[in-house]
C-alpha cells in the first residue's frame, strides 16, 4: 500500500504538473513582491509626510490592509470587480493586484519604521560634509535602511510565498492545489498517495523558500563586513 | 515640499482610479455580463466551471485532462453549440464558490455537480435535471451511523456550501458540524478519525466507502432526493433554454446512460444502477 502512494507522484505527467503548480505559486509571489518593493518604497516616504491628512489617509489603507482577511480581498478584486465595474480580471491578475496591495502596506511601513530609526545626526553629518539632499539618501540613509529592512523584507516574501495556497478559491490551480487533483484523481486506486504528495509539496516550499532566506543571511553578513 | 507633491500626486492618483471606477458601475454591466448564444458562438468558446476534485464527476487525470461525469456533458455541449469538444474553456470551481462564479458571469454555465435548491434557485437559474442525489452518512464500520438519532452529540463532517451543511443546520442542531472548504480535507479528516462521521451526497459516500476499507454507507438516502442541474447566470433565458432544449434532445440517444457507462461504471460497479443516478430528458422518475 504504502509504495503504491509515492507511485502516484511520478504517474503521468503528476510531477510535471506539480513543478508547473510550483511556478505559479512562485510567480505570484515574485512578482507582487517586486510591484510592493517599489511603491513600498514609495510608501514608506509618504508615511513620513508630516501633513495630517496624508497621515490618516496612510493609517486608513494600513488598517484596511491588516484587519480585512486576504480571502476577502481576493473575492473583491476577483468576483466584486467582474459583477460591479465589468472589469474581468483573471484569476492570476487578481491575485497579484492583492498581494500588491498587500505588499506595499507592509513595505511601506517597513520603510517608515526604517527611516523613523535612522539618528538624524546621519543626515545632519551627511550635510556638514557638503552633500547635497540626494547624495546624503543615496549614500548614508538608504544603505542603513536597505540593511535594516532586509530580514522583515525577506520575512514579507516567504509569508507570501505561503499565502498564495489561498488563490485557488478564485480558480488559480497553484501547487496545493494540483496536489490535491492529484490525490482526487487517484483517490480510488492509490488512497495512500496523500501523505507522499503533500510530503511532496512541503518539500517544494522548503526548496523555494530556503534560498531566500539563505540569500538575506549572505547579504547581512557582507553587509556587516563593511560596517 | 517634494515629499508633500509626491503624496498629493499619489492621492490624485487613487481619487481618479476611485472615481473612475464608480463612474463605470453607472453603466449597469447586466448586459455585458451576460453572454448570449451569439456571444459565445463569436467568442468560439463556451465558459464552463467544473470541479476539478470530486472524482469521478469531475477531476484531472494522471495526465493533466479533465474527466468525469460533469466533464463528459460540458464537452458534448460544446460540441452541438460550437462544433468541436475543444471549444471549451474549463473553470476549475470550488463548492462554495460556484454562485459567485456565475453572478460575477465568470462563467457561463456551472456543471459542478450543482444540486438544485430553493435558496440557490434564488441566486441562479436551473435548467432541467441530468442527475438525481439524496444525502448519504459514511461512517467507520464498527462504530456505523445507521439514522441521525446516533449522531447526537457526535461530529459530523460537512463541505461548506453543500446542501448536506444546509439540511444538518436546520434540522439537527443537536449534532457537531465540523466545516471543511473542500472535499480532500473532508475525506482526509475521516480517515483520521477527527470525527464519527461524514455526510455530503450519496453518489459521492458510495463511491468512497466501495474504495474504503472499514467504512461504510449507513444511511444511503435522507432528506428529499435532490436533483442535479446545470446552472446559468440568472436572467440568461436564452442560454437556459438551449440547455434545456438540449437535455430534452439528447434523451433519444440516452446521452445520460452513456455517460454513466463512461466515467461512473467503474466507481460504482454493479451494486449501483444506473437508473438510481441517471436522469434523461430531464425527468425524475
Amino acid at each position: 500500500m504504502q509504495d503504491m502512494g509515492i507511485d502516484v507522484l511520478f504517474k503521468g505527467t503528476n510531477f510535471l504538473r506539480l513543478c508547473q503548480g510550483l511556478w505559479v505559486t512562485l510567480r505570484i509571489a515574485l512578482l507582487s513582491m517586486a510591484f510592493s518593493l517599489v511603491l513600498g518604497f514609495l510608501m514608506g516616504m509618504v508615511m513620513n509626510v508630516r501633513n495630517r491628512f496624508v497621515k490618516a489617509f496612510c493609517r486608513f489603507y494600513l488598517e484596511i490592509v491588516r484587519i480585512m482577511p486576504q480571502l476577502v480581498l481576493l473575492f473583491l478584486v476577483y468576483f466584486g470587480a467582474a459583477k460591479h465595474l465589468g472589469i474581468d480580471f483573471s484569476g492570476e491578475y487578481a491575485a497579484v493586484i492583492v498581494f500588491t496591495f498587500w505588499g506595499t502596506a507592509e513595505m511601506g511601513d517597513l520603510v517608515r519604521s526604517a527611516l523613523v530609526s535612522i539618528p538624524k545626526h546621519q543626515y545632519e553629518s551627511g550635510y556638514a560634509i557638503g552633500l547635497k539632499k540626494r547624495q546624503v539618501y543615496l549614500y548614508i540613509i538608504i544603505p542603513q535602511i536597505v540593511r535594516r529592512m532586509l530580514p522583515s523584507t525577506i520575512n514579507l516574501l516567504t509569508r507570501m510565498i505561503k499565502t498564495t495556497s489561498l488563490v485557488v478559491l478564485i480558480g488559480v490551480v497553484e501547487v496545493v492545489k494540483v496536489g490535491k487533483q492529484i490525490i482526487d484523481s487517484s483517490r480510488y486506486t492509490a488512497p495512500a498517495a496523500a501523505l507522499w504528495v503533500y510530503g511532496l509539496i512541503f518539500i517544494m516550499y522548503f526548496v523555494i523558500c530556503f534560498p531566500f532566506s539563505r540569500l538575506s543571511t549572505l547579504i547581512e553578513k557582507r553587509y556587516a563586513e563593511y560596517k | 515640499m517634494k515629499k508633500r507633491i509626491l503624496a498629493l500626486f499619489l492621492l490624485l492618483g487613487i481619487t481618479a482610479g476611485i472615481i473612475a471606477g464608480c463612474t463605470s458601475t453607472d453603466k449597469s454591466n447586466k448586459e455585458h455580463i451576460d453572454r448570449s448564444i451569439d456571444d459565445i458562438k463569436k467568442s468560439g468558446v463556451i465558459k464552463i466551471g467544473i470541479f476539478s476534485d470530486k472524482n469521478p464527476f469531475g477531476y484531472v487525470d494522471d495526465n493533466g485532462e479533465v474527466q468525469g461525469y460533469d466533464v463528459y456533458f460540458a464537452k458534448r455541449i460544446a460540441k452541438d453549440l460550437l462544433g468541436s469538444e475543444e471549444n471549451v474553456e474549463f473553470s476549475y470551481v470550488e463548492a462554495a464558490s460556484r454562485v459567485e462564479y456565475l453572478k460575477s458571469g465568470k462563467v457561463d454555465i456551472i456543471l459542478a455537480n450543482f444540486t438544485v435548491t430553493e435558496e440557490r434557485s434564488k441566486q441562479v437559474d436551473f435548467a432541467l435535471p441530468y442527475m438525481k442525489v439524496a444525502l448519504g452518512i459514511v461512517s467507520p464500520e464498527n462504530a456505523l451511523i445507521t439514522c441521525t438519532d446516533d449522531l447526537k452529540g457526535k461530529n459530523l463532517i460537512v463541505v461548506k456550501g453543500t446542501t448536506a451543511e444546509t439540511y444538518f443546520t436546520e434540522n439537527h442542531s443537536d449534532i457537531n458540524l465540523i466545516k471543511f472548504d473542500e472535499y480532500q480535507e473532508a475525506y482526509d479528516a475521516l480517515l483520521d478519525g477527527r470525527a464519527d462521521a461524514f455526510s455530503t451526497d450519496n453518489t459521492e459516500v458510495l463511491a468512497w466507502a466501495m474504495r474504503n476499507k472499514g467504512f461504510a454507507v449507513g444511511v444511503e438516502a435522507l432528506g428529499n432526493t435532490d436533483a442535479i442541474a446545470p446552472a446559468v447566470r440568472k436572467g440568461n433565458t436564452e442560454l437556459l433554454n438551449w440547455i434545456n432544449d438540449e437535455i430534452k434532445s439528447l434523451a433519444d440517444e440516452q446521452f445520460f446512460h452513456a455517460d454513466f457507462e463512461a466515467t461512473l461504471k467503474d466507481v460504482y460497479g454493479d451494486s449501483v444502477d444506473a437508473d438510481s443516478l441517471v436522469v434523461e430528458g430531464g425527468v425524475i422518475k
